[in-house]
């Protein structure tokens, strides 16, 4: 069921994340969403990306720390309240989150929402109780 | 300034004579060493040498060094040379590095070390109308203990402050008249600061002199304390190995510091072949006791990098000057006063699971040492959140404070990310600018 994130460690230094971009683009990996933790010594960069394996063997070959991480992906409609509502049930279900982020669909009029949390079969089953659409690495490159 | 000294038959003795008092008290230093203390007796039978070769200090040469792994290996009482009932006191190092060193005194060691302070303390000015404040750490560490003595032996009203409590020891020198100030030249600099925050200017504080010393100070530093506390500064050496604080001393020149070769014999040597330098060359200070009783160490290779001279000195002392250390022959490093080895940070590493690609960035802001650590990660030990890899950069700090008695900051950083350089890595970069 699960969403495959790319999580890659980046130095806080000048050009360091346009180099990661870079290998991505030359490889022809598209990147459907991303977010950046960064504290003043490192960049923790998330991706979402169109071939993860593509991604993790040439990033991991240029020398990058690179892992693959489970992630929830939500279909949530684009409209205000319908965030608030899937936070709602993470909350009810006493489901810690460690972080989240966003992105919009090209093709419907749809936002997901890629979440981080401490148990990810329970987020799973809880929203879909609730009625939510989760989506997948299949799904990511129909959207 | 009118010339003062503690022992002025000793201090100003000609230099053909000290050699020849140096000569007779190491031939019988050997003769007693190598009676009473089969770990070097061993040393020497492994190097053909019995006491019958050394005829003066022209033979010294033929003798075995002893080196901080020896005192390793013979800890507690190898290299002990006295019964421990003729023993009265045990002085150690820091000891949370794991080489710590335990030294043995008797009364006679005592003695001798304290006078050797008490000669540091009249080239500073000291008199027994003086009021002496101590504020070194009292306890294991020989500082406090060493300059109470010679305090005491100088006629001073000593005030036996120890470390810390600064404000207390503020009130304590203006309202007491302290006029001579011992401690460690960064704690002096912190007393400056807090007396000029305290709102006194330095013609308010009653000092005229201060003795600093058992760590790496400038001589940017020295004016900076010596503008601050409105006093002369002076530097004094010593360790623990050779009995503490005191092993040699600045006088009103400020050039360079007398050894007290009474009891101390200097070499310098090459530090990577151990053959004997001529003076005026720059190499590994070794140091022979010369009428130390219980822990009389012969050839102590002390890994301090200086330089020897011998000139006429205006204060009228006879004895050798040291340079002040330059540098350390191993990667060992002092930070905030606690020698720190690569190896041990190396260790921690290999302990908690990481392997040992590191770099250490020592640095010095105001006064205060900044001590970094940089960590190599293993693609299994990122953490894809900030709080995650936090929590490891805590933990293995908080493991490298458990052996080095610092708190370091760790930061962990990407693999092969740290500078090498050919292939070798970059294992320490000292920027703080101790030597002129």
């Amino acid at each position: 069921m699960s969403l495959k994130q790319l999580t890659v460690f980046v130095e806080n230094k000048p050009g360091a994340l346009v180099a990661i971009t870079d290998t991505l683009a030359e490889h022809k990996v598209n990147i459907r969403a991303l977010s950046i933790a960064d504290t003043q010594e490192f960049g923790i960069l998330r991706l979402i990306v169109s071939d993860n394996d593509t991604a993790l063997v040439t990033l991991t070959r240029e020398g990058y720390l690179i892992k693959t991480t489970d992630v929830v992906g939500v279909k949530i409609g684009d409209q205000p309240g319908k965030l608030s509502k899937a936070l709602a049930v993470l909350d009810e279900a006493g489901i810690n989150m460690e972080y989240l982020y966003a992105f919009m669909s090209r093709t419907e009029k749809h936002a997901y929402v890629v979440l981080r949390v401490a148990d990810n079969a329970a987020a799973e089953t809880a929203l879909e109780a609730a009625g939510f659409h989760l989506i997948t690495d299949v799904d990511i490159n129909k959207l | 300034m009118e010339k003062r000294y503690y022992q002025p038959e000793i201090e100003t003795m000609p230099v053909e004579e000290i050699k020849k008092l140096q000569s007779e008290k190491l031939v019988k230093q050997v003769r007693h060493v190598y009676d009473n203390v089969p770990y070097y007796r061993n040393l020497m039978e492994e190097k053909g040498v019995t006491p019958d070769d050394i005829h003066g200090i022209e033979d010294l040469h033929k003798l075995p060094f002893l080196t901080k792994a020896d005192l390793r290996d013979a800890y507690p009482y190898g290299l002990l040379a006295k019964p421990l009932k003729d023993c009265v006191r045990i002085q150690s190092t820091s000891g949370t590095t794991g080489r710590r060193v335990v030294a043995f005194y008797t009364q006679h060691d005592i003695d001798l070390w304290e006078d050797c302070c008490a000669r540091a303390i009249v080239a500073a000015g000291g008199t027994e109308e003086d009021v002496c404040q101590v504020a070194y750490g009292y306890g294991l560490f020989t500082g406090g203990p060493g300059l109470n003595g010679g305090s005491h032996k100088v006629g001073c009203l000593t005030l036996p402050m120890s470390s810390g409590f600064t404000e207390r020891q503020i009130q304590f020198m203006t309202d007491l008249n302290a006029t001579i100030l011992c401690c460690t030249p960064s704690y002096a600099a912190y007393i400056g600061e807090t007396a000029k925050e305290m709102g006194l200017t330095p013609d308010q504080i009653p000092l005229k002199a201060g003795i600093f010393g058992a760590e790496p100070w400038t001589e940017e530093m020295r004016r900076g304390i010596e503008a601050a506390l409105g006093i002369k500064a002076y530097d004094i050496y010593g360790l623990t190995e050779t009995s503490g604080p005191g092993v040699s001393f600045e006088c009103s020149e400020q050039t360079g510091m007398h050894i007290n070769e009474d009891h101390f014999l200097a070499e310098i040597i090459d530090p990577d072949t151990g053959e004997v330098l001529p003076e005026g060359s720059k190499g590994e200070l070794v140091f022979t006791a010369l009428d130390k009783e219980a822990f009389p160490l012969l050839r102590y290779r002390t890994r301090d990098i200086c330089v020897l001279t011998r000139k006429p000195c205006s204060c009228g002392r006879t004895h050798i000057k040291m340079s002040k250390p330059m540098g350390r022959s191993d990667d060992m490093m002092i930070i905030r006063g606690v020698n720190v080895f690569p190896s041990q940070i190396e260790t921690v590493l290999l302990q908690e699971g990481y392997q040992p690609n590191y770099q250490i960035v020592v640095d010095r802001v105001g006064n205060n040492d900044t001590f970094e650590v940089n960590v190599e990660m293993n693609p299994d030990q990122f953490e894809d959140t900030v709080g995650g890899i936090t929590a490891r950069e805590k933990a293995l700090a908080d493991a490298m404070k458990a052996i080095l008695g610092i708190n370091p900051k760790v930061h962990l950083v990407a693999p092969k990310s740290i500078t090498r350089s050919e292939g070798k890595a970059v294992r320490v970069i000292d920027k703080r600018k101790l030597h002129d």
